[in-house]
Parts: structure tokens; sequence; C-alpha cells
């Protein structure tokens, strides 16, 4: 690895470590009720919403009222966003006078925006107005953000909790996460982005003369090209913040109005991990134990690490297929070297590994190089990285109550192994939580693996896929990777604006969000009924090195088991392949 | 000391306690046993009984479905080689069946002794009264047709055909049918032992018993029922690593199910190759699904309660088993189980102007024919420390004055003198009311005893009531005046090797309580003696009670042991409740676990064994999830030879063909079942450390074990196949 990237990875933690703490106690405060800064300013602003949405925010709700009202918002989500989309031709703020997006693609997109996927089955420049992107997806952005931290701040709140029957009110939490976490951190992330020169206007789209005209694929003149603009940076800021992922462009964080420069690019991934690094310490804090919340936090970064390592030194080992042909792809002074397709100059090699190992490693799903292009192994892990299951720092909210069901079931084995029945941070877990563990890591994984099944015998599915042989199989089952664990990047190679992969990963999307915070939720709701059991030498610490080694080990294992013959069979396979040929 | 407790010290205070075992007992695979087992094993190969064990019925399909391939490859059209197939089916047949001996053998034991219990359970005789009383009318019936609140006299040579509770007599009764201790006990009415068991035999005197049980439901049936696994229900702790079993077979499942049309796609865009075969798939399932812990999942908790047994606890449900390894805190009577069961006099303090042969002289008088261990020590003491020989109190013509609980006070008349022992504040009263003072400095000395943790026990002499004796007697005019002679210290003697136990508990997070009548000086300074983290003195049942409700209050699990019908509330109260057998009814009752020794320092033992059950059970889960990753790199590479040649790659332990590959993998998770039995039987071995470090051992030992023993198991099978030709 070049002095470059391992300079910048170490420059990319020291930034999301330095904000770790005082982000996470702020929301730690935010959410146990305590004052804030924020709180004088936007209080009146919060009290607004309440009065006129009718609600009692604090009313406590049991885990059952908590799911439905979740529940209950995002459908209407669904169907706002789903109608905005039909009736775009007759809405305002649609300069380029787009149409009504069709219903397949309509209902795929709605359900990606709402479930914090962001699967683009679209290109947004060609497809979506201003208004539909700024009053549809982006306040998705927001609130399905939003809906995560709330789930994951019932969850921690259960462990404090004991003997009681609620969990919190999901509307409180879903507020102040919009309004005292998300907004003004969004506000601050657009005016960078803009200052780099990401773009934020209403006007249409220029056409501006070429310097140098060309000819089309069907060989006349063209000496003119359009640029697309539109409210973006303020889209984009929510994007990274709220690990949605979905790009105002077609190209993502590759399109130089999304993503200008290297400063707008580290500012980018720092966005990415700065939430789910941060809800970490506010975990620590809120269980009164802030050790707890970096030894969580630490096993996302062991994880994190050999991943990155394993990107950066396969892109920069370069194409194993070109390996025994005459092609200089060594680093020098002039030359980036290794694998730079799909990969854009401004950025490199480091930068785009960096990138892609974090919008995955999150489940954001922004991305500044295309993953199809990246190496068999390169590309391994993004896909791996999802199919862990989103935990890796994961989703804002999604990714912490992730790891800790998984924390759970490690301490459910490691429990037993010092001689008493399992307990995590004094909650016995028995039955119950291991019912709702269970489906939380079955649901994601049967999704990936019958979604890619039906894919690769059907008709309709193999029609999409543009390459032959185990990477065709890899681009089907990363899509149903990143669909069912929300993430939302995508191996471009499929086609996927197709009515079945529309149908399909909609419905993916839907039970790979909703399918694993029902039964976080109802955890919560048998945690907070739950006694609490006093610390002593005899329960076994989760806040040691060797507990984080062994979640480490669990998540790893369950992960891996699951998926290595079907990894074998795509990424491992064409690595293996391509370099003997 | 107070009558109850001297009698309470008494019947805890049997030095000569045994540990006596009733149960068959030898080695782990003792032939008939052994035996029974494979039988049994052949019997569970019913889908009924298979289908309660998700991750075995998994197996067990995938063992018919391979026969039925066997089948379609005989006939010519099969996917793979017939002999292949045979061989990978045999090898699955051979897992259930191995899962299922375990489990036999972890019945087998229990069955024994069930044998041996229902020996004493034949029918048996009853005398029935109308009333309780020994003269109304008698009929005599089955025991079988008696219900409870029956009444039956039972007299010396009688079986007692019910269990019951005393109302009227008392007898000495051999109980070794129950709990193999052949010295026979006596059991009376009133009080803490009134209580018989079904089964035992009446030896001397006769007794007249109120049925306590209907028949079935009798502390035999009981014992029968547990030892014989019959009722075993799966415990909390159980069921939910099962749904974790489940849960992975699940996904397993869809992991090795979706391979077969990722395998047709595969082939079809290669061009090349064929598809993975169903033999394969089902090969692959059965080594990735946990079979090793699924397979011995009910023979450890079988094991464990076997454990429990073993240590003549009866537990009355596994639940209970399980939630001793949780205790949190450890409540124990420091009689008998802290200290030894009686007090022994372990100096003279003579008063002022006394000397010290003169109160040992005294002390001894006063103790001759004292036949409580206090009384004996005395003696003893007086004898090591002055040579003083026994006399015989007939012969001086001494009456001997036992303990009232009126005077509270005990001694002999001789000599025309009254000598007196006991608490301070009896003699006082004694002394004063015959004219003399109680001295200063003894009250002190007393004092100070008490302060150290010992008992003090005065004595004291006066003229003999009503004797006249001259004024001019020739012991001089001492002898004629009460007065006080000095004081005998008693001690508790605290057991030795206790107060490390109580430090190892300590270290593995366990809080001791010790639980006593003394008062809070006694307690304090026998505590400190003991080790013990905290005491409760001057016990009563509510105030024990009130203890155990505060500790659970804050999230805490709370043992304790117990015997009397006063305990009856805490036991009932506790999450670990050991009544003791000698016990009453209600006692045994009110708790989760009777100990057939009544050896109230079994409770160690207890949270011992139920820890034990629960690692074992982590540390096989733990073995069994990681022996995957080495079947892994056997099975994938093996498995896709014909479809994807170049994944040889992963054949990182170069196995010799695909064929043995998959069979060694298959091989290998048959045996490491078989190789694990003992183990799980017996359980691993218990460590008293912190969770910390526990932890690293135990994953270390079974987790990084895990990963390497299959490598290595899988590469020698390979080895000796390719060897053989087998494959």
């Amino acid at each position: 690895m070049s002095l470059h990237g391992l300079v910048q990875i170490a420059l990319f933690f020291g930034a999301v470590f330095a904000t770790t703490k005082p982000l996470g106690a702020y929301m730690a405060r935010v959410f146990a009720r305590e004052a804030t800064f924020a709180g004088r300013v936007l209080g009146p602003l919060e009290r607004l919403v309440y009065r006129a949405a009718r609600i009692d925010h604090r009313a406590e709700m049991t885990w059952k009222t908590y799911a439905l009202a979740a529940l209950t918002f995002n459908l209407v989500g669904i169907v706002a966003l789903y109608t905005l989309q039909r009736m775009q031709g007759i809405l305002p703020g649609n300069p380029q006078a787009m149409g009504a997006v069709p219903p397949d693609l309509a209902w795929n997109t709605a359900i990606s925006f709402v479930t914090n996927t962001d699967w683009q089955a679209y290109s947004g420049e060609a497809t979506m107005s201003y208004f539909v992107q700024a009053a549809g997806l982006t306040v998705q952005n927001f609130v399905s953000a939003a809906t995560g931290i709330a789930a994951a701040i019932a969850l921690i709140r259960s462990f404090s909790r004991r003997n009681s029957q609620s969990i919190g009110n999901f509307w409180f939490d879903l507020v102040r996460a919009t309004l005292f976490v998300l907004l003004p951190l969004a506000c601050v992330v657009a005016l960078v982005l803009a200052s780099q020169g990401v773009v934020q206007t209403w006007d249409p789209y220029v056409t501006i003369p070429l310097v140098e005209s060309t000819k089309d694929a069907s060989g006349n003149t063209v000496a003119h090209q359009i640029l697309a603009l539109g409210p973006a940076a303020s889209q984009i800021a929510i994007k990274h913040l709220g690990t949605n992922g979905g790009g105002f462009f077609n190209a993502n964080s590759a399109h130089p109005f999304e993503n200008p420069t290297p400063l707008s690019n580290f500012v980018e991934m720092w966005a990415i991990f700065a939430i789910p690094s941060a809800l970490c310490f506010a975990f620590g804090k809120m269980v009164g134990d802030a050790r707890q919340g970096w030894a969580v936090l630490a096993a996302m970064t062991v994880l994190f690490v050999p991943m990155i390592a394993l990107c950066t030194l396969s892109e920069q080992a370069g194409n194993p297929a070109l390996r025994n042909l005459p092609v200089d792809d060594v680093q020098s002074l002039l030359s980036a070297g290794g694998n730079m397709e799909g990969k854009e100059v401004r950025f490199g090699i480091s930068a785009s590994a960096l990138f892609a190992t974090v919008t995955t490693a999150a489940s954001c799903g922004a991305v500044n190089a295309m993953h199809d292009s990246l190496t068999p192994l390169g590309g391994l892990v993004p896909m791996g990285l999802m199919q862990l299951g989103e935990v890796v720092f994961g989703g804002v909210g999604s990714g912490l109550y992730g790891i800790l069901v998984f924390a759970i079931i490690a301490v459910f084995v490691g429990g037993l192994m010092v001689g008493r029945t399992p307990e995590y941070l004094g909650k016995k877990i028995e039955s119950f939580e291991m019912k709702m563990a269970s489906l939380v890591i079955l649901i994601p994984a049967s999704v990936v693996l019958v979604g890619t099944a039906v894919a690769v015998v059907t008709a309709a599915g193999q029609k999409g896929i543009a390459n032959p042989g185990a990477h065709g199989f890899s681009e089907v089952l990363y899509a149903f990777s990143s669909a069912a664990n929300n993430n939302g990047s995508a191996f471009a190679g499929l086609s996927v604006n197709s009515v079945f992969y529309n149908i399909a990963t909609g419905l993916a999307m839907l039970i790979g969000r909703f399918g694993v915070m029902v039964p976080v939720l109802a955890i919560a709701g048998s945690l907070a009924k739950k006694k609490l059991v006093p610390p002593s030498l005899g329960t076994l610490p989760t806040h040691t090195l060797l507990f984080v080694t062994m979640l480490v080990g669990v998540i790893v294992l369950v992960g891996a088991l699951t998926f290595i013959p079907a990894l074998a069979l795509g990424p491992i396979v064409e690595q293996i392949a391509s370099s003997k040929s | 000391m107070s009558a109850s407790a001297l009698a309470r010290s008494q019947r805890k205070g049997n030095p000569h306690a045994r540990h006596a075992h009733f149960h068959v007992k030898g080695h782990l695979l003792e032939g008939h046993i052994v035996k029974r087992a494979m039988v049994d094993a052949l019997k569970k190969l019913d889908p009924r009984h298979q289908i309660k064990n998700p991750v075995m019925f998994v197996v067990w399909v995938g063992s018919v479905l391979t026969l039925g391939l066997f089948a379609q490859a005989l006939s010519g059209h099969g996917e793979a080689k017939a002999p292949f197939i045979l061989a990978i089916s045999l090898w699955l047949w051979f897992t259930v069946y191995f899962a299922n001996f375990a489990e036999a053998m972890a019945e087998g034991r229990g069955k024994a002794q069930a044998d041996a219990l229902r020996q004493a359970k034949k029918s048996i005789e009853a005398k029935k009264l109308e009333s309780p009383s020994r003269s109304a009318p008698m009929r005599k019936v089955d025991s079988s047709q008696l219900r409870k609140g029956d009444i039956v006299l039972i007299e010396a040579g009688d079986l007692v055909p019910c269990d019951g509770e005393i109302v009227e007599g008392i007898a000495s009764i051999n109980e070794s049918a129950v709990t193999g201790e052949s010295a026979p006990v006596v059991r009376e009415s009133g009080g803490d032992r009134s209580a018989v068991v079904a089964g035992t035999r009446v030896l001397s005197d006769w007794i007249i018993v109120r049925a306590a049980a209907n028949p079935g439901e009798t502390f035999l049936d009981r014992m029968i029922s547990m030892v014989e696994g019959a009722k075993r229900h799966k415990t909390p702790n159980e069921i939910a690593l099962n749904i974790l079993l489940a849960a992975l077979t699940i996904v397993f499942l869809l992991a090795t199910v979706t391979l077969l049309p990722f395998s047709l796609f595969s082939v079809k865009v290669a061009g090349s190759g064929q598809p993975v075969t169903i033999t394969v798939l089902v090969a692959l399932l059965v080594c990735l699904i946990p079979t090793t812990i699924g397979g011995l999942l009910s023979a450890i908790g079988i094991a464990g309660m076997d454990r429990m047994i073993q240590a003549n606890v009866i537990a009355t449900s596994g639940r209970a088993v399980e939630a001793a390894g949780d205790v949190d805190v450890l409540l124990l009577d420091k009689t008998g189980t802290i200290t030894l069961g009686n007090r022994q006099a372990t100096k003279f303090h003579p008063a002022p102007g006394i000397s010290e042969i003169d109160l040992a002289s005294a002390a001894q008088l006063a103790s001759l024919a004292d036949e409580t261990p206090e009384g004996r020590s005395i003696v003893v003491l007086a004898k090591e420390k002055w040579g003083l020989r026994e006399r015989s109190v007939r012969e001086m013509g001494a009456v001997f004055v036992p303990f009232s609980a009126h005077t509270r006070m005990s001694g002999v008349n001789v000599e025309e003198r009254e000598l007196r022992k006991g608490a301070t504040d009896a003699l006082d009263a004694y002394v004063q009311a015959k004219g003399g003072t109680f001295p200063d400095a003894v009250r002190a000395t007393a004092l100070t005893i008490a302060k150290q943790g010992g008992t003090p026990l005065v004595v004291a002499s006066a003229p003999e009531a009503g004797a006249h004796s001259g004024t001019d007697s020739p012991a001089g005019s001492d002898m004629n005046r009460a007065r006080v002679l000095g004081v005998v210290e008693l001690k508790d003697i605290v057991k030795g090797g206790i107060k490390e136990r109580f430090a190892e508990l300590r270290a593995i997070g366990i809080k001791t309580v010790m639980i006593t009548g003394d008062n809070p000086l006694t307690a304090a300074a026998i505590a400190a003696e003991a080790g013990v983290d905290d005491f409760l003195a001057e016990a009563t049942p509510e105030a024990k009670l009130r203890l155990i409700r505060d500790h659970q209050s804050g999230g805490k699990l709370v043992a304790m042991t117990g015997d009397g019908t006063n305990d009856a509330p805490a036991l009932a109260q506790a999450d670990v409740a050991v009544a003791m057998n000698s016990g009453t009814q209600a006692a045994k009752e009110a708790g989760n676990m009777v100990d057939l020794d009544s050896n109230p320092t079994k409770l160690i033992e207890i949270v011992e064994i139920g820890k034990q059950l629960l690692m074992t059970r982590g540390a096989l889960t733990t073995f069994s999830i990681a022996n995957d990753i080495a079947k892994y790199f056997a099975i994938i590479p093996a498995a896709f030879a014909v479809t994807y040649p170049s994944l040889d790659r992963l054949n990182v332990m170069r196995l010799a063909t695909p064929q043995s590959a998959i069979m060694s993998a298959v091989i290998f998770n048959a045996l490491i079942i078989v190789v694990l039995i003992p183990l799980a039987l017996r359980g691993i071995r218990y460590r008293a450390l912190g969770a910390d470090a526990l932890l690293r051992r135990n994953l270390g030992l079974y987790g990084l074990g895990g990963i390497v023993v299959p490598f290595v198991g899988i590469k020698i099978i390979d080895v000796l196949l390719a060897f053989l030709h087998l494959a």
C-alpha cells in the first residue's frame, strides 16, 4: 500500500474518531431529554411539530406500539413518494419537463428511499424532477435515517431500563433525530460541499458548446453538451450523513458536480461514518458505561481494517487477467498503476478503494468509482461487508442495532462458557431474545440467497446480466446483497430497471429493513421488562479486548459461513481463474 | 445456648457425616449401560423421536434422502457412483446413531439408578387408622390405596408405606433405600425431624403418620422420574440454545439448497463442467449444521442432572440445576457449614482468687453427666490440661441437674454443693439469688470471649439448697458462699479449608453470607475467621426472608439451604433452595433440591455442578461452530471440482480426491460426536476463575481448538482413506 494511501486512511480515521465522542455525547443528551444548545435554538420548531401533528411526545410506548408507529410512518412515506413520482409531470419544480416515473420503477424507488437503501434503478438527471428530488427523495433521506436512529435509541434505552413495559416514544425519537441531529449536521456539510463546487440551484440544465466537437454512435456531429444541474448539495449532504447513498446524478459521487475535489471526497467519507461511530459512544453513555460503546466501535474497526487493506492492495495490484500481458500497471511517479478501470483520476486508487470500503461497510451505497470494475477480490470486499449484515459501522442506527444483536449472540455463547446463563449489560439473554436475534440473522441472509437463486434460474433474471461467467453471477449476488442489507450500491453491470428486478429488489429491501427492525424492537421490548443483574467477577465482561475478539469472530463466522459457498462461485473463482490464465 | 440451638447443633453436628452414595457408580462406559444404550440408540431412530431435535432431524432426513439416491444409482440413473452415495449415506446414519447413543448413554445411568429405587417401591401393606391414636380401629390396606391425609401406624420392622408427617411417636428409621446412608436416623413428631419417606424402614418403636402425598406423587416417585429423565423438560437456556442452533441450521440449509441453482447457472455460463450433486450438497449441509452440539446437547443436560444425583442431590427440575450456575449470593448456615457442628471448650478462665485447676475440676464435675458435645468437650479439656480423670458421678452420690429452658443452666449437686454452668446472665441471677456477687473481672472475661467469637460458659458453686452443712466445714467458709469460679471458653471450630473455599467463590463473583442465631459480636468474629463476605446475626425466619428479597430486588440470584418448617418461606423465595433430607416435609416441598446427605456444605458443590453444565454447553457449541471452517476448506473445492476445477486452490489440506475430501469431512463429523461423548457426560473441567480468565481459557481451548482439530482430523482420515484405497 502506498504511503499516500496509508496517510489517507489514518487521516480519515483521525477525523472520524475526533468527532465520535463530542457528537455521541451530544446525541446521548438529545435523546435523554437533557438540555442542549440546539434545544434552545430548535426547541420552538420541535414544539411546533408536536403541536401541528398533535403528538404527545412524552407518552411512553410499548415495543409493539413503537414498531407500529414506525411501520405506519414508513408506509405513509412509501405511498407519498410513490404518488409524487407518478404525478411528477403535473407538479412544479420540473424545468426539464420530466414525465411520470413508470409504476414498477416508482414502487422500487419509493421503497428504496424509505428503507434507507437508496438503490437506484434510474438515472437521476434523466428521470427525476428537482421537486421530486428535493421534496420526495431528500425528505426520505432525512426521515429514513431518523427512523434507524430511533430504533437504535429504543434498543439502547431498553438496556438501561428495568421492569419497564415501554421503550420510549417513536415520534419524539424521530423528530429529535431529524431536527437536532441530522438537520444541523446536514446544513454544515452542504455548505462545505457547495464551497467545493457541488451545485445547488433551481435553474434548468444548461447547454454549452464543446471545446472540440465529436461524433456520436451513428456518425452525427455533436457540438454541444447538456450539463445537468439542480439542488444537489442539500441532498448530497444528507445522502452521506444518513448513510442513504442515493445520488442526485446517475454517476453518484463520481460525478464532478456531486463530488468535485479530494476534499469534498474526504468530507463525504467522514459524513458516512460520523453518526454510526458517534452512536456507539452514545450507546456506551446511555447505558452508563462508556467502555461498552468503545468496545462495539473497536469491533467495527477491527473488522474494517483488513477489508480496506484487502481492497486497496487488490486494486493496487492491478487486474489479475492482465498480469501475463505486456501491460505496465506498476505504480510510479507518473502513473497511478494498478486497476484504474472505473475510477476517477482525481481520486486515484487509494481514495476510490477507501470510499468503496467505507460506503459498503456503512450501509451508504454512494459510490465514487464503478464497483463492477473492481478486481475480483477488490469487489469481494464491498460484497462481503454487506453480507456481514451491514454491521461494520453500518447504517445510521441500523448498524448499531445490528451489531448489538451480534453481541447478544456472542454473549449467549460466551456467557455459557464462563458458567452462567448469558447476560448482556445486566440483562439475561433468554429464548425470546434468541428467537428474535435468529430472525435478524436469518431474514437478510435468506433474502440474499433466495433472491439470487430466483434471479439466476429465471429468464427474467438472467436477461439483466451483462457479463458472462462468474462475474455475471457476482453482479446478481451483489444486487441482492445490497438490496436486502439496505446498502444501495450496485455492480452496475446488471441492468436492474426491469419489472423483475424492480419488484424483486423492492421486496428484498422491504423485508431486509423491517424484517430486521421489528425483531430488534421486540428484543428492546423484552429487555426493558427484565431486571438488571448487577455485574460481579463471575459476569462475562463485555468491554474487554477478549470480548471484542469474540464478537468479531461471531460476525465473521456467521457472515462467512453463510456466504462462502456463494462467494466461491463468484469473486473467488473469478480471482483464481483470471490470475491463472 | 438455647435449647433449640442445642438441638440443632446436635442434629447437624454429626462428626461422622459420610458422603453415602446409593447409586451405581463406576466407569463412564460401564458394560451393561453401554449395551443398553446401543439398543436404545437404535430405537431412537424413530422419526417421532428425531423431530424433537431439529439439527439431528435434518441429518436424519439427509440420511433417508441419500439412501433413496443410492437406490436410484443402483437402478442405473444415479447422479454419482453408487458406492460413494452409499458410503455417504451410511456415515450420515452413523452420525444420527452416535447422537442417539450419546443421549442414551446419559440416560443409561439414570435408568440403572431408577431400577435400584424401584426395588424400594414395591407394594407395602399399610396399617390404616381411623383417627390419629394408637388405640383407634386399624385396617390393613395396600399402600397404593393410601390418599393424602390418611393416618397410618408404622411399627418396628414395618416399611413406611407413604410420605408423611409424624403426628405421634418417635422411631429410629433406616433410610438407606433413599439416601444410601445405613446409619439409622431418629424421626419424631413435632419439630423439624418429623418427615418420613416411603420405602424406608422403621427399626424400633412406633409412629403414627399422616400421609402427605397420593400414590405416584411421593418423594420416591419424583426421584425415580427425575433420575430416569422421563419427565425431563428442556431447561430455559437449553431451549434458547436450541433456537440458535435451529436458526443456524436454517441458514446453512438455505446456503446449501441455493447452491444447486447457483451451480446450475455457473455451469450454464461457464459452458463446461457439471452441477454439484445432491449427495454432495447433503454432505455439505450435514457438515455445516452444528451436529456436534446438536447431537450432544440433551446428553449434556441429562449428565448435569446425573452429576447432581452423584453428589446425592435430587433436583426437582433441570431449571434449578441451571439456576445454580447463576447464583450470586450463597446463604450459609453457620452451624455445620462454616463451623463444625458443636462448640468445644478451649480454655479455662478462673475468677480472681480461684486456681485454674479448681475451676477445671468444678467444670468437669458439672459436665460429667452432661451428654451434649459441649459438655463432653469440657471433660476432655479438663483431662488434657490437668489430667483430671473422669469420676463416677453415681459413686459420688451426685445428682445431675439437666438443662432447662427455665433456669438456663445445668450442673450437678455433689458433696452438698451445687455446681452450675450456663450463660453469663443466667449465672449472674443464680449467684445473686444465692447471696453471692458476680465479679466484674469475670464479666469482662466473658465479654472478651464473646467478642472473639467464643461462647463464655460461667461456672459457679453454691451450698446445696436445704442441705445443712456445719458452719465450720473442713473446706472452709468459702464453700458456703455462692461464688463464681470462672469461665469456660467454648469456641466454634471453623471447618478446615472453608476459608479457601470462600475465597474461590469470591474469585468467581459469588458472595457468601453467614446466617447464625448468634449475637452480632460473636457472628462478626466467626465471619472474619471464616472469611465470609457478610453475615446475618440473630437470624429469624423473617430476617432471612427479608435478606433474600433484598438481594433479589437488586437483581441477584440467591441460594440457601434449610431444613426446618420455619425455613420454608425463605426456601420458597430463594432461587436455588436446597432442603435437607432430614428436614421437614414442608421444607422439602418449598425447596427445589433435596440433599440426601443433609450436608449444608453441599451448596457449594451444587453451584459448581450448575456452572460446569453451562460451561460444557457453551464450550461444545463454540467447538461445533468453529469446526465449520475446516469443513468448508474440505468440501467447497471438492463440491465444485466438476464446475470450476480452479477452485482446487482452496484445497489447502491437499486432500487426495474430491470424493475422499467429502468422505473425510463427513466421517470426521460423525466420529467427533463419539469422541466427545465422555466430555459431554463428565462435563468440562471446572475451575474457580474469574469470568475473563475462564472465557480466555475456554475460548482458546474450544474456539481455537475447534478451528485446528478438524483440519488435522480430516487430513488424517483422508490419508487413511487414500491408503486403504477406499476413496
